[in-house]
């Protein structure tokens, strides 16, 4: 067996092991339980016992045996360092030890002595500590955006580290600081012009990128390559070098706290990346279907009514939730054309809340959530589509 | 017939683009060019506003005599700043009433009272009173008098349309500015926030690329930062990171990792010693990279992991026969697969995250060493009301970009010749 497979296999799986228990208890702590210490110590030194255990028993016992013995004795250990735990804490230990069992079980000897042996050691846990600690980093400010907004001001002060909810109250209680944005703070309103906004941004920006596009992707015209270039470069352009022009421009013109102006500028500034979408998948129709069409006499516009859409669905899907997304999640403009709050959009309205010390956090919170549910339902049912608008269009940040 | 064909064709595309061409070139490529135009002006926010004559009209009723009646017009020039020319003022009476000793510069026919006020200074105000009098005796109602609003119309200059120009702008961004600073924390910001979201890109990447229960779930998980709405992402990370208040704070002070709160979007510098040398770390700066690191790794990763899926499998299967390791595949196979990816991805990113304004502007709005050309924009237009100045520096940003953009396209150009 290599000495030095042997060190990585018990040192890299035990720093595993105790990422794990750390995580769990942190999210134990934010559950109200005093916790003030990792044990790193003694946390690695058992994690390294157990790893090298493993190796000695090898399949003499029968892996879910080994698993139940090695969960419980660390379990019993734990439990004696740390003690007076509700019993759910160390359920929870106990699942992640059988877990780490498992994923050492297969690890004996003999697979110790192959060739890449370490690196494959390497590799497997460093997958599996980066799946845990992506999920953690990525999930943990939406767990607390949500458990946030359940809260009132007085647990949060009192103990800031207290995450736990209680569902025993009455409905009223425990969603309190919704009802209060939606009372207080007209949030419905700002919903349905959000709602408006996106949803108008993406009817007109398709009603103007599709004969766009097709003249792009099959028209012959004086100026073409220049024009598909500048598609790219103008999409490049920030919004923050816009701003100052079309606000002299807008205040002049009596634009602005205008919903309409807002929908001009999302459909001016997505135009270009949903033109440069749409060609993309028009180039890849096949042309004999228009030329069999230009045969039955079809206008330019028939061809596009009967022909292009219908075959272009998925593109024009991902087109229209990628611009969805941008026009509901966009803040600079409607933070510089709106300052009337009857014509607030979601994130203005949460950006003006938040303006106000006063405003207690679990509103912000709860404003936070109702903006984000919508994109992030919207972007796990329809992901396949939305992924591709992402990948082709994300030459925007 | 062929030519007319290609003239029918082209008509028809110059039909088709005509309306995006048009919504393109008057909301993005007209502020571009008007950028220019007002960075050479001298022009603060309240210049905005076009000077306006404006009338409050007050009707009062005279004592002891119904058939007459008082009415004060408070006139003004709404400018602080700017005169009005010609100012020409209407209004209408009921039927059979008229002005009594109506003022020399107004006129009165068939129930309209025409005024030419002349020229009003900037601040102009005047109380103009007109007295109107029932000719056949009957009571005049205050509500019908009211009812009517004066019509006032006067020219202005437009400080934007005027050719007065200078160059007082650009001498300020460049030397009163702090403009190298500014500069500075712009790149330090944008280079990491770039390298460090490509970095845990390929890291994420890598993880997905491999077989494991609830991969498809991860995948969506690990783009949920770049899907949700900047606004509550900032806010929630800013509660997370509260001194006092903050998950963040209380979790490492709870587990003893630090001894005192750590400011960690309000503090500029942060002192550590190393090895007996006092190193000072841009704190805020530091946080928020992290967060645009958090928030944009997502894209790197989608890039990338397309990339790798596309990569032959046999191309694997021959290192395996090789004996090549895991760190041999990943350096010889997989490493060379993707670099065209990650210049792309550099370059586009760069770009972007030069350009970035939100999230900075909402974790600290600027402060503790956290201001960027972008913030910059804001600051000077809106803040200190210098629209001028925003525009100076949004000239300086458009400047960087395209040559950005120049590099970017030459390596593009170059690519697709390899190829």
């Amino acid at each position: 067996m290599k000495i030095r497979s042997l060190i990585l296999y018990s040192f890299i799986s035990s720093i595993f092991l105790f990422s794990v228990v750390s995580i769990w208890k942190i999210l134990s702590t934010l559950q109200g339980i005093d916790l003030k210490n990792f044990n790193f110590a003694i946390i690695l030194s058992l994690g390294i016992g157990i790893s090298l255990i493993n190796l000695v028993i090898g399949d003499k016992l029968n892996s879910y045996i080994k698993s139940i013995v090695f969960a419980s004795f660390f379990t019993l250990i734990d439990g004696f360092i740390i003690q007076n735990m509700p019993i759910w804490y160390n359920i929870g230990v106990f699942g992640i030890i059988i877990f780490y069992s498992f994923k050492i079980d297969k690890y004996n000897q003999k697979n110790l002595e192959l060739e890449h042996s370490s690196q494959s050691v390497l590799f497997e846990f460093l997958t599996l500590f980066g799946i845990v600690l992506f999920s953690f980093v990525i999930l943990f400010p939406f767990y607390m955006m949500i458990v946030t907004s359940f809260k009132t001001q007085a647990a949060l002060l009192i103990n800031p580290l207290d995450f736990s909810i209680n569902f025993a109250q009455d409905i009223k209680e425990l969603f309190k600081s919704y009802f209060v944005i939606f009372d207080t703070y007209k949030f419905g309103r700002y919903i349905l012009i959000s709602t408006f906004v996106s949803v108008g941004t993406v009817i007109i920006t398709l009603i103007f990128a599709i004969p766009a596009a097709y003249a792009v992707a099959r028209l012959n015209f004086f100026g073409k390559n220049f024009l598909s270039t500048s598609i790219l470069i103008i999409y490049m352009f920030p919004a923050i070098v816009l701003v100052i022009p079309l606000y002299t421009v807008f205040s002049q013109l009596g634009l602005r706290n205008n919903v309409g102006g807002l929908l001009i500028v999302y459909t001016a500034t997505t135009l270009p990346v949903a033109i440069y979408m749409l060609q993309g998948y028009f180039k890849s129709i096949p042309k004999e279907l228009e030329e069999a069409a230009i045969m039955d006499k079809l206008n330019w516009f028939g061809i596009i009514i009967k022909i292009i859409l219908p075959l272009s669905i998925p593109a024009i899907s991902s087109v229209a939730l990628y611009v969805f997304m941008i026009a509901w999640n966009e803040f600079l403009f409607s933070l510089m054309f709106l300052d009337n709050p009857n014509s607030f959009t979601l994130s203005r309205a949460i950006q003006y809340l938040s303006g106000d010390a006063e405003t207690p956090r679990q509103y912000l919170m709860a404003g936070s959530v109702v903006v984000t549910i919508p994109v992030l339902f919207i972007f796990v049912y329809f992901e396949k589509y939305l992924v591709s608008g992402l990948t082709a269009g994300s030459v925007k940040g | 017939m062929s030519d007319t064909l290609s003239k029918i064709e082209k008509r028809t595309a110059y039909i088709l683009l005509l309306p995006a061409v048009f919504l393109v070139f008057s909301i993005i490529l007209f502020p571009i060019f008007a950028n220019v135009w007002i960075s050479f002006k001298e022009v603060g926010l309240k210049d905005i506003r076009i000077p306006e004559p404006r009338a409050k009209k007050i009707v009062k009723s005279i004592k002891d005599s119904s058939d007459e009646i008082k009415i004060i017009y408070k006139l003004r020039n709404s400018s602080l700043i700017l005169d009005i020319r010609d100012v020409k003022f209407q209004d209408k009476t009921p039927k059979n009433v008229e002005p009594v000793n109506l003022d020399e510069r107004c006129q009165f026919k068939s129930n309209i009272i025409n005024c030419n006020f002349g020229n009003w200074k900037a601040k102009y105000k005047e109380n103009f009173q007109i007295i109107l009098k029932n000719k056949k005796g009957e009571k005049i109602y205050k509500k019908e008098i009211k009812s009517i609003k004066p019509k006032l119309s006067g020219e202005s200059d437009n400080i934007l349309l005027n050719t007065n120009f200078t160059l007082k702008n650009f001498k300020k961004v460049f030397f009163q500015n702090e403009f190298f600073d500014l500069l500075m924390t712009t790149f330090y910001y944008t280079f990491f926030g770039t390298i460090g979201s490509i970095v845990f890109g390929i890291l994420a990447a890598q993880l997905v690329n491999q077989k494991f229960f609830g991969r498809t779930f991860m995948r969506s998980i690990l783009l949920f930062p770049y899907v949700g709405p900047v606004v509550a992402l900032a806010y929630t990370w800013e509660l997370l990171l509260d001194p006092y208040s903050g998950t963040l704070n209380n979790l490492l002070l709870n587990f003893q990792v630090i001894q005192e709160p750590l400011n960690l979007l309000g503090q500029k510098y942060l002192t550590i010693n190393f090895f007996g040398f006092d190193l000072k770390l841009r704190l805020a700066l530091t946080t928020v990279i992290i967060f645009e690191i958090w928030r944009y790794f997502p894209l790197a990763f989608l890039f990338i992991l397309a990339r790798l899926q596309a990569i032959p499998k046999e191309l694997y299967e021959a290192a395996d026969v090789d004996g090549a390791g895991p760190v041999q595949k990943f350096v010889s196979i997989t490493l060379p697969q993707i670099t065209a990816v990650i210049s792309i991805l550099f370059m586009i990113r760069f770009i972007w995250n030069f350009n970035k304004f939100e999230d900075i502007f909402l974790l600290t709005g600027g402060a503790s060493g956290t201001r960027t050309l972008p913030i910059n924009v804001y600051e000077q237009g809106f803040t200190i009301s210098d629209i001028g100045m925003g525009s100076a520096v949004s000239i300086v940003i458009v400047a960087l970009l395209l040559i950005f953009m120049f590099v970017y396209f030459r390596l593009l150009g170059k690519r697709a010749d390899e190829n």
